[in-house]
């Protein structure tokens, strides 16, 4: 029986991590380069962990299913990064940059965590800085920051619409430089399809060369999943197509709690859906509506162009809902409201499912050319999709998946209940709670990679000097590998008729309908249904082309597609089980009045991590309490 | 709209590849270049063939996975555009589009259109860094950068490591690629201090892994779809010469 045990130090939350870093043991420089760690995973969070550990002297083998880490999602991050710097001389501090977390997380974030993210964010961005990242300066030669959903104050750092290209390469950058000094090495192109765990701890894992198709053995005195989000369960969703959730699936299924897997972001500014062959959904940065106005027209099946249509006929409805952070309000509360406009029949484009995102204020007040500066990339990126320009006419968006706050049920250390086996950046569920704000991913990856893992897994790694190189052949590993050929040998036994991606599809449209930004109960339970029914029709009627020992771009789509089914599943039943709202998970039923999120603190204020008892069962469910000393809870407003 | 497809096919490397024709029908020019060929991939396994393997991730022109030559040039038609950026409204109805992989010796095809571009990996581990420890820095103000000079090392920065440069140059040469990040750190102060080691390691690596030298056709600043400079290229040549001049008189 797993008991959870967060391990949250004691003390003023203030004190919390600088008293207990200063109790974690250390691991003498010598015994570092007998210590193996697997990290997998290269984008932020993974490449920052792998070159920070590589610095302390470790022994860290990094692998990524990319031809290179610099291709990891972490690069197509736009808007920003946060930090408490208070450059601005506008109030902020680490304080205020936890308590609007924990509000913009609807309050079902760990404070502790968040605190500490909040606390090393500075460090990261001195860190940036230090690596030569370019980040937007002001006429004084000083970083200069903007404003982000769900705040007041001006705290993201940013380099144009490209933060995430920037960050990701000065931490591929410090990882390259880590490679050449041999304390890294780096193992591009493979899936991981299991982890090895001996004695209850996790020992290494079981990975597919892609090229090849060769099944291999790495073996390590501790394993780090900084594997990412699983928002491509949705098919069609702001991630990379090659971004999966196998990795952590395979941590889950080997004993690895699963936390809140309903907390997915649905992004309110994307590229709508434009036609059936579509497959991803452009992310437009939340930053845009720093200075772009949402708004639909006040008539049902309004014909006219945008341009056409005079002010008085448009409704600007965040300004009008919520009057105190009009456009600027967190993603989950702008998503909803698009959502009640088009559901309400007052979207826009072919499909009555968009609204406008318009520029022509912010234009003649600012100039084009100041426009220009700030969100040039991402206006053209919208016109090489769309064809229209944005600074003639007003953007077309919808809401799109995009980040799961959902993950590897992680401790205070960032280890899952693996004993060895730890969660870094989106892939646990630590930081964000129910709803994740803006410009907080960037800081949270690179946070838990540079600054906190590195002290937290020398404690852990203190009572291995002793251990000598874990081996491969342990009948721990001979097994692994055993079920990872068996389960590839099946797929490719199907020998079906549909190809992947039509399941793929199917799949994502029904989880979008039943469990994407609006849930109800009949609406899960349907869902539920569906995803087993497609599911079996999946295991009869998949094909998957070629043979597995070799480069087989199907194979690979098909092993992740397999373990979608079990995490849609999962996302269903959590969201069933929490009988209230909360940040992005909404149920119709627990709503107030005016169509807000209804939170029930008195039943659900705990995060849930469920136990895999094998597929088709019902996972176990484990509650563990979130205790709230230095916020008030309150209903989350932002009128 | 309708196409006559020319694709490169290889089933591995030291197989040899050739060009097979398909024609592809029901295509909508709303249609991504990418989601034309998912288009014909699925016609492909559905009548029971082996898909067309190319590189794709982000879909959205800032991975750098995604590289194809069509129709003779680097990531298609248009002009600061990846491959994924590509819709096929750009193309004529009723056209042939030939569809290659990258040709370079640097690059090897692995299958398809798929190629090695592991030779740029070498040279960013060559000194594409600054060496600086985590936790070993200082406030972030306390190094104030012109605003001009920032602005330029970003312009330089934002290389996504595709290799359209590398592709579109008749010397496969890496010179732009290099440039962009020898010049990113040389402009900033945080970088300056290892300027010299860096843009000569560097250049020595581009040289051992395979990639020519530069004749100054600037066709890969044409072709390179975030419009890098090849102004990084004469910044790189006067780092160069500079390192090479101070080294002499030692």
């Amino acid at each position: 029986m797993i008991k959870l045990d967060s391990k949250i130090p004691k003390g003023p939350v203030a004190d919390k991590w600088s008293n207990y870093k200063t109790s974690l043991r250390l691991v003498n420089p010598a015994n570092k380069k007998k210590l193996d760690i697997i990290v997998v995973g290269s984008g932020l969070s993974g490449a920052s962990s792998a070159s920070a550990l590589g610095e302390l002297g470790y022994n860290v083998k990094i692998f990524c299913f990319q031809d290179s880490p610099r291709r990891a999602h972490s690069v197509a991050a736009q808007g920003g990064i946060n930090a408490a710097k208070n450059y601005k001389n506008d109030g902020d501090s680490v304080y205020r940059l936890f308590y609007d977390m924990i509000k913009g997380g609807d309050f079902r974030a760990r404070e502790a965590n968040v605190y500490r993210a909040a606390e090393v964010s500075n460090y990261v961005i001195d860190h940036f800085a230090a690596l030569g990242v370019p980040f937007a300066r002001d006429y004084g030669g000083m970083l200069d920051t903007r404003s982000f959903g769900g705040v007041q104050v001006s705290r993201t750092f940013y380099a144009k619409g490209q933060t995430g290209q920037q960050c990701l390469l000065g931490t591929y950058s410090s990882l390259s430089r880590q490679i050449a000094k041999g304390t890294v090495k780096m193992y591009e192109r493979r899936d991981m399809l299991d982890v090895v765990i001996i004695d209850g701890k996790a020992r290494g894992i079981i990975t597919r060369n892609l090229l090849t198709g060769e099944i291999e053995r790495h073996s390590a005195h501790a394993v780090v999943l900084a594997t990412g989000g699983y928002g491509t369960v949705f098919y069609l969703s702001t991630l990379a197509l090659g971004s999966n959730a196998s990795a952590a699936w395979a941590a889950h299924r080997k004993g690895a709690l699963f936390a809140n897997p309903s907390f997915i972001q649905i992004h309110p500014t994307s590229i709508p859906v434009l036609n059936d062959y579509q497959s991803k959904l452009t992310l437009m940065s939340e930053s845009l509506r720093n200075d772009g106005r949402v708004w639909v027209p006040k008539e049902k099946d309004e014909k006219r162009h945008p341009n056409q249509i005079p002010e008085a006929e448009r409704d600007y409805y965040l300004e009008r809902r919520y009057p105190a952070f009009g456009n600027l309000v967190p993603r989950d509360v702008a998503s909803r409201a698009a959502k009640e406009r088009c559901d309400a029949g007052y979207g826009v484009g072919d499909t009555g499912l968009s609204v406008y995102l318009d520029f022509k204020d912010a234009i003649n007040k600012q100039g084009k050319k100041a426009i220009e500066d700030k969100y040039g990339n991402l206006f053209e990126m919208y016109l090489k999709i769309t064809g229209i320009n944005p600074y003639e006419e007003p953007m077309r968006i919808y809401p799109a998946g995009h980040y799961t706050m959902g993950g590897l049920w992680v401790d205070y250390n960032l280890m899952t209940t693996i004993p060895g086996l730890y969660s870094v950046g989106e892939s646990n569920f630590s930081d964000h709670g129910a709803n994740r704000l803006g410009a907080s991913s960037l800081m949270q990856c690179s946070g838990d990679g540079y600054f906190i893992l590195p002290y937290t897994i020398g404690d852990y790694l203190a009572d291995e000097i002793r251990t000598p190189r874990i081996k491969t052949d342990h009948e721990e590993f001979e097994k692994a590998e055993k079920a990872v050929r068996e389960r590839i040998d099946r797929l490719m036994a199907v020998n079906g008729k549909q190809t992947v991606t039509s399941f793929h599809k199917r799949l994502g449209k029904i989880l979008w309908d039943h469990c994407g930004m609006v849930r109800s109960e009949e609406g899960l339970k349907k869902g539920i249904e569906m995803v087993d029914q497609l599911e079996d029709e999946f295991w009869k009627e998949v094909k998957v082309p070629a043979t597995a020992g070799e480069y087989n771009q199907e194979l690979e789509k098909a092993i992740r597609v397999a373990d979608f089914f079990e995490v849609g599943r999962l996302m269903c039943q959590d969201a069933l089980d929490r009988n209230e709202s909360c940040g992005a998970h909404f149920r119709e039923e627990f709503q107030t009045e005016q169509g807000e999120a209804k939170r029930n603190d008195a039943e659900y204020a705990h995060v849930s991590a469920y136990e895999y008892t094998g597929n088709r069962q019902t996972e176990l469910l484990h509650k563990e309490p979130l205790v709230f000393e230095n916020v008030e809870l309150k209903e989350r407003s932002y009128k | 709209m309708e196409f006559k497809l020319k694709i490169w096919r290889q089933k591995n490397a030291s197989a040899k590849g050739k060009f097979e024709d398909y024609t592809l029908k029901d295509v909508s020019a709303e249609m991504s270049f990418l989601q034309m060929l998912d288009y014909l991939n699925q016609q492909i396994i559905e009548s029971g063939g082996e898909p067309v393997h190319f590189e794709h991730d982000c879909r959205e022109g800032i991975c750098g996975s995604c590289g194809i030559y069509i129709n003779g040039r680097p990531h298609g038609p248009l002009t600061h555009t990846t491959t994924c950026e590509l819709h096929m409204r750009e193309f004529k109805d009723h056209t042939t589009i030939v569809i290659e992989p990258w040709r370079s010796k640097a690059f090897p095809v692995i299958k398809d259109l798929v190629v090695d571009r592991s030779a740029f990996e070498k040279v960013m581990q060559a000194g594409g860094f600054v060496n600086a420890n985590t936790g070993s820095t200082q406030e972030a103000n306390n190094i104030p950068i012109n605003k001009k000079i920032s602005d330029r090392a970003f312009d330089a920065a934002v290389c996504i490591g595709c290799g359209a440069c590398v592709a579109a140059c008749k010397n496969s040469s890496a010179m732009l690629y290099v440039s962009a990040k020898v010049s990113q750190y040389a402009m900033l102060p945080q970088g300056k201090v290892e300027a010299k080691e860096r843009v000569e390691n560097m250049v020595a690596k581009m040289d051992e892994v395979g990639f020519g030298f530069c004749s100054n056709t600037y066709a890969c600043e044409f072709d390179c779809p975030k419009g890098i400079s090849v102004e990084f290229i004469a910044q790189m040549n006067r780092e160069f010469f500079s390192a090479k001049v101070c080294k002499s008189k030692k």
